[in-house]
């Protein structure tokens, strides 16, 4: 017994010595809280949900102490906020993992997020701000055995939905193998002479039973491919090419043709000066861990929509493209240029020009039979497009300072979307062509004071569609012109005041003329915001105060609690 | 008996002390493995920086994450003469717009250490919400000072935590 007792003692005399040296590790998370308080409004497409009150919260907690790392977040949603699934309620456990890593092993247990190569093979991703959510639940082992290598597997069920406080996790099974090497650690002259080259691989399998009365489907499907990224000085080029076996699903209307994705980036900057050209070709490339789910839901990869994401309230919101993952041929040009100072004032003048476009793929019919049992639907291949056009986008934009506290920022977008495929509209056929010009003045008034304006408006909308012998017959408009205009001011560094008002000044019915009128106020201490908002506002990427966010289309009282600790 | 319980006590008291002495609730730098704007792999934790460190979440998408870095880079080279610090950009832009971020960078002659983190593991570490959010780091990677969003005149108020951390 005595020995016991001396055992503690020294144990705990010990441990009090350590205090110095070992640490009890680090604790950091974040927390969010959104509370909505919604009316019904017909007009813009805005309900009120029956208990009028929604509430979101989140906090994620992690811990690290050395080489373990554990963490876990708890999420509520009593009900969940409008654009959140709406089978999403309950208060529990959204996430937990228990991990090591060293510099040659990293092996986490639980729920991790995870991207293979740009994530056109696998991607497990979140955005708490969509409400978009794939974690994997299972085991990650990351090794980097020698310098230059490494390699992860991951095996796993994708996360869901979350119901009466659980986690509901996919029906199929997702696991994955990826290596990268890097040539620079194994040749050190690349090194010297500007060249740096990575290459890659991956494999992605996921398993579903066959639950299906009227197919025989596969159980198994496999998607594999390459990668490779080049530097030669300033100038980059890197590509992805990801081939997936047969696959019928929901998405694709259970057709048994294999799929493709690709990228290619091909960039040059220096200072002052950049340009990207980007290329993209997907076939049937929808993958998900269950073959019938729909929406944003159980997607293993990701396919970037290949066009600028834009920020300015009108131009995200009325007519924003999504990926088409059934298949589309895109292209995108970014140039930037710095005119330098000296040649139209005393500041240099940044232009950025960007232009996107994407078809359809060309699908032949030729040798196949539809009828047969193959249900191999038509022959593509990879960048074989067609003359249907989905989405193109040319804008420019330049930026004018006049002295330190005052600039101007012209901006300028002409945008064409195919209503048939990308669904904006309910109220039009054909392709929707639209131009957009902003005008966005900022001015400090004095160390702390700001004051920001923007001016938007929306002309020229036309709706064409495609007569039998393939001209374009303009056919009508959409919603017609619009107004907006934003003003935002701020006391640095804890306050911020905006008002924004949408106008559909060119509706052609004279009751929908409506004015979408948002005001919004926020207090923000250091990692702490708290902001309000009441108003009307269209679906969209909504930016105000400055931080962005994804929100639907809602007539209410929004209040909304940040905290990064 | 008692004896036992009064030695568990001074046990878990001892433990308790260690935690307060070396902080549980400070904020480190966590270890995150990305890559930089050249490719070259870093680990977030060991940048091995001298001086005051910034650590500005920002997105190709995010105008005012990119009038914060702009503003920032005008006086950049003041307050790296004055102070030692070095501002890592993070860029949290995913597949869709990463390729880009070197033209912007270069375009604009930012002089920051460009980070990519196209998954968000370094965001989700940091307990990031929303860009901009901002961090300075002492040279132990605690952290000392961090601000969400951003408004002109943010800056100021940075630069003062950043004069203080350098002792100027």
């Amino acid at each position: 017994m005595k020995n016991w007792i001396l055992g503690i003692c020294a144990l705990s005399g010990s441990l009090t010595a350590l205090g110095q040296s070992i640490s009890a590790g680090s604790i950091t998370g974040n927390m969010e809280a959104t509370f909505q308080y919604l009316n019904a409004d017909s007009l813009i497409g805005a309900t009120q949900p029956s208990e009028k009150g929604l509430l979101n919260s989140y906090m994620n907690v992690f811990y690290t102490n050395g080489k373990f790392k554990a963490g876990t977040r708890i999420e509520s949603y009593l009900p969940r906020i409008q654009g959140y699934p709406n089978r999403f309620d309950g208060t529990g456990i959204g996430m937990r993992y228990a991990g090591y890593a060293n510099d040659y092993i990293d092996i986490t247990l639980g729920n991790f997020y995870e991207q293979f190569g740009s994530g056109i093979s696998f991607r497990a991703y979140e955005d708490r701000n969509l409400g978009y959510d794939n974690a994997m639940d299972g085991v990650r082992l990351i090794l980097r055995p020698i310098e230059g290598v490494q390699i992860k597997a991951i095996y796993g069920r994708q996360r869901y939905s979350f119901q009466g406080g659980k986690v509901i996790v996919s029906d199929g099974l997702t696991r994955g193998i990826d290596a990268q090497l890097r040539l620079n650690s194994f040749f050190h002259r690349m090194d010297s002479v500007g060249l740096d080259i990575t290459l890659g691989g991956s494999f992605v399998s996921k398993y579903q039973a066959d639950n299906n009365e009227e197919y025989i489907l596969p159980e198994n499907v496999g998607s594999y491919g390459g990668r490779f990224d080049i530097r030669f000085k300033k100038l980059t080029f890197n590509g992805e090419y990801i081939h997936k076996e047969n696959d019928p699903s929901a998405d694709n209307g259970y057709i048994y043709n294999s799929g493709h994705a690709a990228l290619a980036n091909l960039g040059y900057s220096k200072k002052g000066f950049g340009v990207m050209l980007s290329a993209k070709s997907v076939d049937n490339m929808s993958l998900r861990s269950d073959r019938t789910a729909g929406l944003q839901d159980l997607f293993i990869n990701y396919l970037p929509a290949m066009n600028k994401t834009h920020t300015y309230n009108l131009v995200a919101t009325l007519y924003p493209y999504a990926t088409q993952p059934l298949g589309e041929i895109a292209y995108q040009g970014e140039l930037l240029y710095n005119i330098p100072k000296g040649i139209l004032g005393k500041y240099a003048v940044p232009i950025n020009v960007n232009y996107s476009v994407a078809y359809m793929p060309n699908r032949s019919m030729n040798g196949i039979d539809i009828t047969d049992s193959s249900r191999i639907m038509y022959k593509t291949s990879a960048f074989n497009m067609s003359d249907s056009l989905l989405w193109q986008d040319f804008n420019i934009n330049a930026t004018y300072k006049f002295n330190k506290n005052l600039y101007v920022i012209g901006s300028y977008y002409n945008i064409r979307i195919n209503n048939d495929v990308s669904k904006i509209t309910p109220d039009a056929h054909g392709i929707i062509s639209t131009q957009i010009g902003v005008l966005e003045l900022g001015w400090k008034i004095n160390k702390k004071h700001n004051i920001r304006a923007e001016f938007q408006g929306l002309f020229n909308q036309k709706i064409y569609e495609k007569d039998a012998d393939g001209t374009f017959k303009r056919v009508g408009d959409d919603k017609g012109n619009w107004a907006t205009g934003v003003l935002e001011y701020t006391i640095s560094p804890n306050w911020f005041f905006g008002i924004m008002d949408q106008f559909n000044y060119g509706n052609k019915d004279a009751d929908l003329r409506l004015h979408y009128v948002t005001v919004s106020a926020g207090w923000i201490k250091e990692s702490t915001r708290v902001t309000i908002n009441y108003g009307k506002q269209r679906a969209g990427l909504f930016c105000v105060g400055g931080v962005c966010r994804f929100v639907p289309a809602s007539n209410g009282l929004t209040l909304s609690v940040t905290h990064s600790f | 008996m008692k004896k036992i319980a009064f030695l568990f006590l001074s046990l878990s008291l001892s433990l308790f002390t260690i935690a307060q002495e070396d902080g549980v609730f400070v904020k480190k730098i966590p270890s995150v493995k990305l890559v930089d704007m050249d490719g070259k792999p870093v680990n977030t934790a060991e940048l091995g920086l001298k001086g005051p460190v910034v650590f500005s979440f920002w997105a190709l998408w995010c105008s005012p994450c990119k009038r914060e870095l702009n503003t920032i880079h005008e006086m950049y080279e003041t307050w790296q003469e004055e102070t030692g610090v070095t501002v890592v950009a993070v860029s949290i832009d995913d597949e869709k717009t990463k390729s880009q971020v070197p033209v912007y960078v270069d375009g604009k002659g930012w002089e920051y250490l460009v980070l990519l983190d196209p998954n968000g593991d370094f965001k989700r570490a940091m307990g990031v919400n929303n860009v901009p959010h901002t961090f300075l780091v002492d040279t132990n990677g605690n952290v000392v000072y961090s601000h969400n969003s951003y408004a002109p005149g943010d800056e100021d108020k940075l630069y003062e935590e950043i004069k203080k951390l350098a002792g100027k």
